[in-house]
């Protein structure tokens, strides 16, 4: 891997009708790389791989490769492949026409494209298969035609969207660790979409998480599993307990009323914080003499190690561990100051666009009417803007609501789970104590106390 | 517990009616009249004088007869051909269009289809009686046919291209193919299936179509179907039609043997076929 930067996003946003998928987001790849680009599916990490093979243009933002603007340039023109996650591959060709495809439209001769397929078709490990038609290939064959029919163009970058997707867990393990060996042969820069954050942390050497359309952390798979910067990264890549707690100075932080040593500085004093502690860097300690102590409420044995799920009044503790405990026994647990790791809280408001209507003491925002106290600063219909704190957000069941939405995603956040709904294309954020399945209709009501109003003055 | 799940199958065998029986209908329809009507037409051409005979079958195929076939050959080739430059372009740009701009404007084509071909071939004949002085030629006949089975091409075009996936284009763009390139690579080999279902659907009914030529071509231009007409009602002779008629079916066979293969060798990808 070289310094230079092959490709540069800057300032790149991209939206499809309305729905944004990109918001603002600065990048750089380096040259010759492996880079993965993680998130759920709806991240924006699909949308960012076919900016940059060029199959749509960016709203704003240039992309840069070599030092050269190609936001606009055409993808045939573009020094970049891409194995989709379908594959494509073109099924009135044989394999071996599938993969000269590229070489003959640029008008290679013909004895140079059959010496660099047949040696392609070696590299794939599909020698002697040429002459057959895509549908008489399994799912690995396809996909190591799709590869080849890259590859063998000599791309400097080569883009993979989710390419493992289809195939088993055996062939998908296989062709991970083939990938990735090919990749350091060939020295080429390979970007990779994923939302398997264990293909992630195998393959990668930098690791790109995106939530909603904006890069949530880059880093190297030991970088992004140790310092995850936000809740959601430390969600969303390993297993983890994620617990609010107080900075109370410099290298201790308390949680769950208890103060623990830790690494981390720099958060001045009493602030809140969420802190990660990953599963396995809990040690399970004999209860007598612990600090804290608990009860193990489940334990599951997971093949190399056992999942210990310990209560300890109020917080319950994921951790896994090699040592075996009886389920119910009583047990101490220790967390070693390198393990917790300090990340500052993302604090979240749900903020809409709302008419006021003063006369009915009522505010219009989500296409509802909401009972709405503080209104008398502003006249009828004038629009404002209104503020509901996640804790505020009533979640009832829908039949009992007049505004609903559906569950998009849930994580624990250690005390109650972060629900986001999407209601008239409108996220909410809300907190809940019980585990909510995404997709999952729900209602939503708000105290009239709860919501804060203001002028909105971008109108 | 035992005693009721014993008595299931038996039950739900009482209530089964085998899907096959819906079929019975049709079947009984195409035994009278397809099956029937065939056999009445083998019988004809291979019957006279009170016994077997190959006699008229000779005679229909005399040269006279043969050119009208030649002819008849000749013009749906024209109307295909025709029909393929025209239909292909309207295929291709509708499929490329918004699906609900391109519903509002397939009604075009779609609904003269709603009116008898016979109506729309007699408004041609006043159009052209009216504005032009073409009524009574050869392209007269030729611009009623291709405006007759036009739809018919365009619409199993349309249904191919309309099915063809996206990232095939986006992987021939990617491989560096421009849109030409991509257009003769890749756009036009996936939607052969559609051209040929397109060709035989436009190519068989107009060998055998009649009445366009003689209302269009004003009777100077004798099709093999207006032959055929002619034998059986003006000449009131049933067996000379019948053994033109079997000529004529021989030779859409070989015709529908020569489309099956090209189709089969296309691949089925993208499936436009109607039938």
């Amino acid at each position: 891997m070289k310094d230079k930067h092959l490709i540069e996003l800057i300032d790149v946003s991209k939206a499809y009708g309305g729905d944004v998928a990109l918001s603002h987001v600065d990048l750089y790849i380096k040259d010759g790389e492996f880079l993965t680009l993680l998130g759920p599916s709806g991240c924006g990490k699909t949308t960012m791989l076919r900016l940059i093979a060029g199959f749509i243009m960016p709203d704003e933002g240039r992309i840069e490769m070599d030092g050269v603007d190609i936001a606009n340039t055409p993808p045939y023109l573009r020094k970049v492949n891409t194995v989709f996650q379908k594959y494509a591959l073109f099924p009135h060709l044989n394999v071996f026409d599938n993969i000269a495809f590229g070489l003959k439209i640029h008008g290679a001769d013909k004895a140079v494209v059959k010496r660099k397929v047949e040696s392609m078709l070696e590299l794939v490990n599909l020698k002697g298969y040429g002459a057959r038609y895509v549908e008489q290939l399994s799912g690995g064959q396809q996909q190591r035609v799709a590869i080849a029919r890259a590859l063998v163009n000599e791309p400097q970058v080569l883009l993979l969207d989710e390419p493992l997707g289809a195939l088993d867990l055996k062939l998908r393990k296989e062709m991970q660790v083939e990938l990735k060996n090919m990749q350091q042969r060939l020295g080429i820069t390979f970007i990779y979409v994923t939302h398997d954050q264990e293909e992630a942390l195998t393959m990668s050497d930098t690791i790109v998480v995106m939530k909603d359309g904006v890069i949530q952390q880059i880093g190297t798979p030991t970088d992004v599993y140790n310092e995850p910067k936000n809740p959601f990264v430390a969600d969303f890549i390993g297993e983890s307990n994620i617990i609010p707690g107080i900075m109370l100075q410099d290298y201790k932080v308390r949680m769950n009323g208890v103060v623990y040593d830790c690494v981390d500085k720099g958060f001045g004093r009493n602030t809140e914080v969420d802190v990660v502690v990953r599963p396995e860097d809990i040690d399970i300690v004999p209860a007598e003499g612990a600090r804290v102590s608990g009860k193990a409420v489940s334990v599951v044995f997971m093949g190399v190690h056992y999942e210990v799920d310990v209560d300890c009044g109020g917080y319950e503790w994921i951790i896994q561990t090699t040592d075996y405990v009886e389920r119910g026994q009583a047990v101490g647990i220790s967390i070693p100051p390198d393990a917790i790791h300090i990340m500052k809280k993302t604090k979240q408001t749900n903020l809409f666009d709302a008419v006021a209507y003063p006369d009915d003491g009522e505010v219009e925002f989500c296409s509802q009417r909401f009972a709405c106290a503080g209104l008398d600063a502003f006249e009828t219909k004038d629009d404002v803007l209104v503020a509901i704190a996640p804790a505020d957000v009533l979640l009832v069941p829908p039949e009992e609501s007049v505004l609903t939405g559906v569950v998009r995603a849930c994580m624990f956040l250690g005390t109650h789970y972060e629900v986001t709904i999407t209601c008239d294309e409108e996220d909410w954020i809300a907190y809940s104590q019980e585990y909510m399945e995404s997709g999952e209709e729900i209602g939503i009501s708000v105290p009239a106390d709860k919501i804060a109003v203001s002028a909105n003055e971008t109108n | 517990m035992k005693r009721t799940d014993a008595k299931k199958p038996k039950s739900a065998g009482g209530m089964h009616v085998r899907r096959s029986v819906f079929a019975y209908p049709y079947v009984v329809w195409m035994a009278v009249f397809i099956v029937a009507p065939m056999l009445l037409i083998l019988y004809y051409a291979f019957t006279g004088d009170g016994g077997l005979t190959a006699g008229n079958i000779l005679q229909a195929a005399n040269w006279d007869n043969m050119r009208v076939l030649l002819d008849s050959v000749r013009f749906a080739l024209y109307t295909t051909v025709l029909c393929l430059l025209l239909g292909y372009p309207v295929a291709y740009l509708l499929s490329q269009m918004k699906k609900a701009t391109a519903a509002l404007l397939s009604v075009f084509f779609i609904v003269p289809m709603w009116m008898n071909f016979l109506l729309r071939t007699y408004a041609w004949k006043v159009l052209l009686g009216a504005f032009s002085n073409m009524l009574y030629t050869e392209s007269a006949v030729l611009l009623g046919m291709v405006y007759n089975f036009l739809p018919f091409m365009i619409l199993p075009i349309y249904t191919t291209l309309i099915k063809l996936d996206r990232s095939y284009i986006e992987a021939a763009a990617d491989l560096g193919a421009n849109p030409t390139k991509t257009f003769l690579k890749v756009v036009l080999p996936l939607s052969m299936p559609g051209i040929i279902s397109g060709i035989t659907m436009v190519f068989i009914p107009s060998t055998t179509t009649f009445a366009i030529s003689q209302l269009l071509g004003g009777g100077k231009t004798m099709l093999y179907g207006d032959l055929i007409y002619m034998k059986f009602i003006t000449e009131q002779s049933w067996n000379a039609g019948s053994a033109l008629s079997v000529i004529l079916l021989v030779f859409v066979l070989i015709s529908m043997t020569f489309m099956k293969k090209a189709e089969r060798t296309t691949g089925d990808e993208g499936g436009g076929r109607l039938w």
